[in-house]
C-alpha cells in the first residue's frame, strides 16, 4: 500500500483536510486533488518556475516540495491572488495592460514570484526585476511584458504609499 | 461602418481568465472513470527488439493494462501515415505508434502502461524488462552519408533520405563575370520546441454516441483528425479533434505524433477516457526538434559588393523519421536570396537519416536558417572588401520600384516566391536609426579604452508568411445579441480571440466583448489548416472580415424591409440598427437573428436565407512576404568567452498591424528565441545517440536576466495580397536575430580574426576562437 499522510492545509484562505500520499508534490496536490488547475507543471525538476506558489507568504516550487510538508502551513495559489469577488490584483491588472502573457502557461508562476518580490522590494529597478524572474522561464513573450508590469505595479504602489 | 478597432492597441480578451489561474489546458480536463498513461521509450538510439515482458508490470497494483505493439492486432499493425509526400522522398520511414521490432532514437515509444494515476504508471515502466540488440547509431550528419557510416534503420539503402534543390538565373555566367569569389562553411544548430506546456492527449471513445473525441495540445487539430481517421481507417465525421488552451506550440506542436495514436487505441481497450501528459524529460527526448544543418557556400560579388551569385550545398540532418515531409529543408532553401536582388543562384541539400529525434519545423522553420545563411555571405563581402555591413546591404536590397519582385525560388506547394510589397533599404535606416549605428564606432572606442569589447551586428530578412490555402471563420449573430464567431485555428498565446473580435466587432457594429469567440474544435467548424508559417493573421483576418460584411450586409437589408427605411440610411453601433435622422427607430441585431431562426409555423421573411450567419475562406491570394531589419550591439570578455546583449532593436514591417501590442509582443518573444538559438540552445548527443541535454540545467533557454530590452519599430506596407493589407508576424523577430548576434561577436572580436563557424556561441567554443586567433596573431 502507498505510504500516507493524514495533513491539514490551508490554501488561499479556506482550510482544507487531506489525506494524501507521501511522495506527492505539493503541486500535483493542489491540481489534482483540489483541482487548484491555475498552477502549472512546466519540468517538474525546478528549474522554469511555472508551478511557483507561496507558501506561507515565500514563493516555492510546488514541483520541489511535498504535499506533507505543508502540514499546517498556508498555501496561496493564483487563484488566491484576485479578491474575493474577482477584481484582479493591481499585478494581474498590470500584467493584462503591458501584454505581459501570450500562451498564459508561466502565468501563474510569473504572478506568484512577483507578488512576494515585490512586498519584499517595493522600489526595485529592472535589473531587479529581471534578477527575481530569472527562475522563471517565459518562452512567448521575452519577458519584457512581464518586466513592465512588474515595473508598473512598483511604480503605482510608490506613489501610493 | 468602420473598422473602427484594426490598428487599435485592445487588451486581449482571453487574458482575465488566463490572470486568474482559470484557464484549460489539457492537463486541467478530468473526466469520469478516467485512467492516466506513461510511455515506456527506447533507452538506446539504435537496436533491435528482441523480446517484450510485461508480465510484472502488470501485476503492479493499480495498473490496468500495459500494452505493447503486439496488443494491437492486425487491424493496427501499420505504420504512421506520411502527412506530406513528395517525390524528393526518396526512402520515406514513419514510426509505428508503439515499436514493432527495431528502435531508431532515444525516446522511441515502445509500450504503454494504463494505470489508476500517472505515478503508478511510471512505477510500472520500470518493471517492463525489453530485451534489445543494440546496433550501431548514426548521429553526426558530416558522415552520415560515408559508405562505411551506420545505417539510421537496418533496411536503408543509405542514410539519404533525399535531395533538393533551388537554382534559377545563370549561375556559371555569374561566377564567371564576378570581381570576386568568397566562401564560406557553417554549422547551423537550431534546439527544441520547449513550449512550457508540454504535449498532451486525453482521448475519450464512444463507439455508440460521439465516437473517438482527442483533446490535445496541438496547432493543427485538423490535420491530426485527417491522420488519425486515415490511420485508423474510419470516417473523419466520428473523429473530434480539441486543441484547448494550448501552452505554447512554436511548430512542434503542429504535427500528428505516435502518442496520439496509442493513447486514442489505450481508450479504445480500456472503454474509457485515458490521459497521458509529457513530462520534460520526455519533450526532450520525444517532442521533434530542428538540430543540425551544414551550409558550404560560395558568394560572387563585383568590386563593389553587389551580389550576383550564391552556390553551393546543404546537408540537413531529418533525424529518424520523416514526419513531417520536407517542410523544413525546402522553407529553408525558399528565402533565397533574402532580401537582395541576386540574379542566380544555386543551392542543393542533402536531407540524411540520423538517430535521434526526427525533425520538424520549430519557429520560423527553416527559414532563420535560409535567411542565417544569406546573411552571413553577405557579412563576408562586406569584411572581405572592407565595405560597412549596412552599406553592402543597400548596395543588394530588392528595391521597393521593383516590387512585386520574382526571386526565381518556388515557394512550398510550387508557387514562384514574389515579394509584393516593402522598402527594405527604409527598414534597414530605421534599424539603424533605432540602433544609434552611426555613433557606434564612438562608443565601440570608448568601451576599449575601458578594455570592454563591444561589437555590432546587423542582419535583415524577409519572410514569407501567410500561407494558403485559407483558414475560414463563420460569424452568426444569435436571439441574444451577441455574436458567435468561430474558426478552425488553433491559439497557442497569439491573441487569435482579441484579433477576430477586433475584427468582427468593428465590421458587423457590435462591441468586442459581445463576440462568443471558439476556435480549434473540428466538431464546430467543417475545415481549418492550421496555426503555422505565420499566416493566421492573413487568412483568418481576411475570413472574419469578410464573414462579418456579409452578416452586416444582410442584417441591413433586413433592417431596411423591418424599419421601412432606405438601406443607405442605416448603420449599426453596438449591435443596434438605426435610421439616421431617426433616433427612435431601430431594431437590434438580436431582433433581426429571430426574425431569420423562427420558431415552428412562422416565416422567415421572403428573399432571405435562414439565420443571421455567414462563412467565409476569403484570405491570401499569396504569400505576403514581411520584412524586417535588426541591429544587435553586444559586449564580449575574450577571457571567458561570455557574450552579453546590450541592446537589440528591430524594425519590422508586417503590413497593417490589426493589435499593434499583440505584434509587439510577437517581435520580442522571437527576437528572444533567435537569441536562445544564437547563444543558447543546443541540443547535444554523444557519438551513440545519447542525448546529454535533458534538463534546463544542461538546455539552456534564454533567461530575464540574460535579456536585452528589445527595441522595436514598425514600417505598414500593405500587402496588396488580401483585404485587409496584412501579413503574418509570429516569425519575424526570430528569423534574422542569429545573423545580428554572430555578427555582433566578430565585430567585436575583430582584432583576435574571429570567424564564427556554429551556432549557438558558447563561451567554450569562443574562447577557444579568440585563443585560435591570438596564437595566429603571435606567428
Amino acid at each position: 500500500m502507498a505510504d500516507t499522510r493524514d495533513i491539514e492545509v490551508t490554501v488561499n484562505g479556506e482550510s482544507h483536510a487531506a489525506n494524501v500520499e507521501t511522495r506527492t508534490s505539493l503541486g500535483d496536490f493542489l491540481r489534482h486533488g483540489l483541482g487548484l488547475t491555475g498552477t502549472h507543471m512546466g519540468c517538474e525538476h525546478g528549474v522554469c518556475g511555472a508551478c511557483t506558489v507561496m507558501v506561507d507568504g515565500e514563493a516555492v516550487r510546488s514541483c520541489l516540495m511535498l504535499a506533507v510538508q505543508t502540514n499546517g502551513h498556508e498555501v496561496t495559489t493564483v487563484e488566491g491572488l484576485a479578491e474575493d469577488d474577482g477584481t484582479l490584483s493591481p499585478l494581474q491588472e498590470a500584467f493584462w495592460k503591458h501584454h505581459g502573457l501570450q500562451c498564459g502557461f508561466c502565468t501563474p508562476g510569473m504572478l506568484t514570484s512577483l507578488t512576494a518580490f515585490l512586498r519584499d522590494n517595493p522600489d526595485p529597478s529592472e535589473r531587479d526585476v529581471r534578477e527575481a524572474i530569472s527562475g522563471n522561464i517565459c518562452r512567448c513573450t521575452g519577458y519584457q511584458g512581464i518586466v513592465d508590469a512588474a515595473l508598473d505595479v512598483a511604480k503605482t504602489m510608490q506613489k501610493g504609499s | 461602418m468602420g473598422v473602427r478597432y484594426l490598428g487599435a492597441e485592445v487588451q486581449r480578451m482571453e487574458d482575465p481568465r488566463l490572470l486568474a489561474g482559470h484557464g484549460r489546458y489539457v492537463d486541467d480536463i478530468t473526466m469520469e472513470g478516467m485512467l492516466h498513461a506513461a510511455f515506456l521509450r527506447a533507452p538506446m538510439a539504435h537496436a533491435k527488439i528482441r523480446s517484450i515482458d510485461s508480465s510484472r508490470a502488470t501485476e503492479l497494483l493499480g495498473v490496468h493494462r500495459v500494452i505493447t505493439h503486439a496488443d494491437l492486432g492486425a487491424k493496427y499493425s501499420h505504420r504512421m501515415n506520411q502527412l506530406y509526400p513528395a517525390p524528393v522522398i526518396e526512402q520515406d520511414k514513419t514510426q509505428y505508434p508503439l515499436a514493432k521490432d527495431e528502435v531508431c532514437y532515444v525516446g522511441e515509444t515502445v509500450a504503454v502502461v494504463v494505470a489508476d494515476s500517472r505515478a503508478i504508471a511510471e512505477d510500472a515502466l520500470a518493471l517492463i524488462e525489453v530485451d534489445y540488440e543494440a546496433l550501431p547509431a548514426v548521429v553526426n550528419i558530416r558522415t552520415a552519408l560515408d559508405d562505411d557510416a551506420p545505417l539510421a534503420h537496418a533496411d536503408l539503402s543509405s542514410n539519404l533520405m533525399g535531395k533538393m534543390r533551388s537554382s534559377f538565373g545563370d549561375i556559371e555566367d555569374s561566377f564567371e563575370k564576378a570581381d570576386h569569389v568568397f566562401s564560406a562553411a557553417f554549422m547551423q544548430h537550431r534546439g527544441g520546441c520547449h513550449s512550457m506546456e508540454t504535449r498532451g492527449v486525453i482521448a475519450r471513445d464512444d463507439p455508440w454516441g460521439d465516437g473517438l473525441t482527442l483533446w490535445t495540445s496541438a496547432q493543427s487539430p485538423y490535420l491530426i483528425r485527417r491522420a488519425l481517421a486515415t490511420w485508423l481507417d474510419e470516417s473523419e465525421e466520428r473523429v473530434r479533434v480539441i486543441a484547448p488552451d494550448v501552452g505554447g506550440g512554436f511548430g512542434p506542436k503542429a504535427g500528428f505524433y505516435p502518442e496520439e495514436i496509442a493513447i486514442s487505441l489505450a481508450a479504445r481497450i480500456m472503454k474509457c477516457p485515458v490521459k497521458w501528459i509529457e513530462d520534460r524529460r520526455e519533450h526532450f527526448v520525444s517532442t521533434t526538434t530542428q538540430r543540425d544543418q551544414h551550409w558550404d557556400l560560395e558568394v560572387a560579388c563585383t568590386a563593389e559588393g553587389k551580389i550576383l551569385g550564391l552556390r553551393g550545398k546543404v546537408t540537413h540532418e531529418n533525424g529518424a523519421y520523416v514526419p513531417y515531409g520536407i517542410l523544413l529543408p525546402n522553407s529553408s532553401l525558399t528565402p533565397l536570396p533574402g532580401a537582395y536582388s541576386i540574379p542566380a543562384i544555386d543551392v542543393s541539400v542533402d536531407i540524411v537519416f540520423t538517430n535521434t529525434v526526427p525533425n520538424s519545423p520549430v519557429r520560423g522553420a527553416g527559414r532563420p536558417c535560409g535567411i542565417y545563411a544569406v546573411e552571413r555571405m553577405v557579412q563576408v563581402v562586406s569584411r572581405e572588401l572592407g565595405i560597412d555591413p549596412a552599406e553592402v546591404r543597400r548596395r543588394n536590397y530588392v528595391r521597393s520600384d521593383q516590387m512585386p519582385y520574382e526571386t526565381g525560388a518556388k515557394l512550398r506547394g510550387g508557387a514562384p516566391c514574389i515579394y509584393d510589397s516593402g522598402d527594405y533599404e527604409a527598414l534597414l535606416e530605421k534599424a539603424l536609426d533605432l540602433s544609434d549605428y552611426n555613433s557606434f564606432k564612438e562608443r565601440q572606442a570608448a568601451a576599449r579604452a575601458e578594455g570592454r569589447y563591444l561589437g555590432i551586428g546587423v542582419s535583415s530578412c524577409i519572410e514569407d508568411t501567410g500561407m494558403g490555402p485559407y483558414e475560414g471563420t463563420t460569424v452568426r449573430v444569435e436571439s441574444s445579441g451577441k455574436v458567435a464567431v468561430r474558426t478552425g485555428a488553433a491559439s497557442q498565446g497569439q491573441g487569435h480571440h482579441t484579433m477576430i473580435a477586433m475584427i468582427v466587432a468593428g465590421n458587423l457594429g457590435v462591441k468586442p466583448e459581445d463576440i462568443l469567440f471558439e476556435s480549434a474544435d473540428t466538431a464546430k467548424f467543417s475545415h481549418g489548416i492550421g496555426t503555422i508559417g505565420s499566416r493566421v493573421a492573413a487568412n483568418v483576418g481576411p475570413s472574419a472580415h469578410d464573414a462579418a460584411s456579409q452578416v452586416r450586409e444582410k442584417a441591413l437589408k433586413l433592417a431596411a424591409e423591418v424599419l421601412e427605411a432606405s438601406e443607405a440610411d442605416l448603420d449599426i453601433e453596438d449591435g443596434l440598427v438605426r435610421v439616421n435622422g431617426a433616433p427612435d427607430l431601430s431594431i437590434s441585431l438580436g431582433e433581426l437573428a429571430v426574425k431569420l431562426t423562427p420558431m415552428s409555423a412562422m416565416r422567415v421573411p421572403t428573399g432571405f436565407d435562414p439565420v443571421l450567419e455567414a462563412t467565409s475562406f476569403d484570405g491570401s491570394s499569396g504569400a505576403p512576404i514581411a520584412c524586417g531589419s535588426n541591429v544587435a550591439e553586444v559586449e564580449v570578455d575574450p577571457g571567458t568567452g561570455e557574450v552579453k546583449v546590450l541592446r537589440y532593436s528591430v524594425a519590422h514591417d508586417c503590413g497593417v498591424m490589426i493589435n499593434p501590442m499583440v505584434v509587439h509582443g510577437q517581435i520580442v518573444g522571437g527576437v528572444v528565441h533567435g537569441i536562445g538559438n544564437a547563444l543558447f540552445e543546443r541540443m547535444i548527443y554523444d557519438d551513440q545517440g545519447q542525448p546529454l541535454t535533458m534538463n534546463y540545467g544542461e538546455y539552456l533557454l534564454p533567461l530575464a536576466s540574460e535579456m536585452p530590452r528589445v527595441d522595436v519599430t514598425h514600417m505598414e506596407t500593405p500587402s496588396p495580397l488580401n483585404s485587409l493589407g496584412v501579413k503574418g508576424a509570429g516569425e519575424g523577430g526570430t528569423i534574422p536575430a542569429a545573423a545580428a548576434i554572430v555578427a555582433a561577436i566578430e565585430n567585436a572580436l575583430e582584432e583576435f580574426s574571429v570567424e564564427i563557424d556554429y551556432y549557438p556561441v558558447d563561451p567554450q567554443y569562443l574562447t577557444e576562437l579568440i585563443d585560435k586567433g591570438k596564437v595566429q596573431a603571435a606567428e
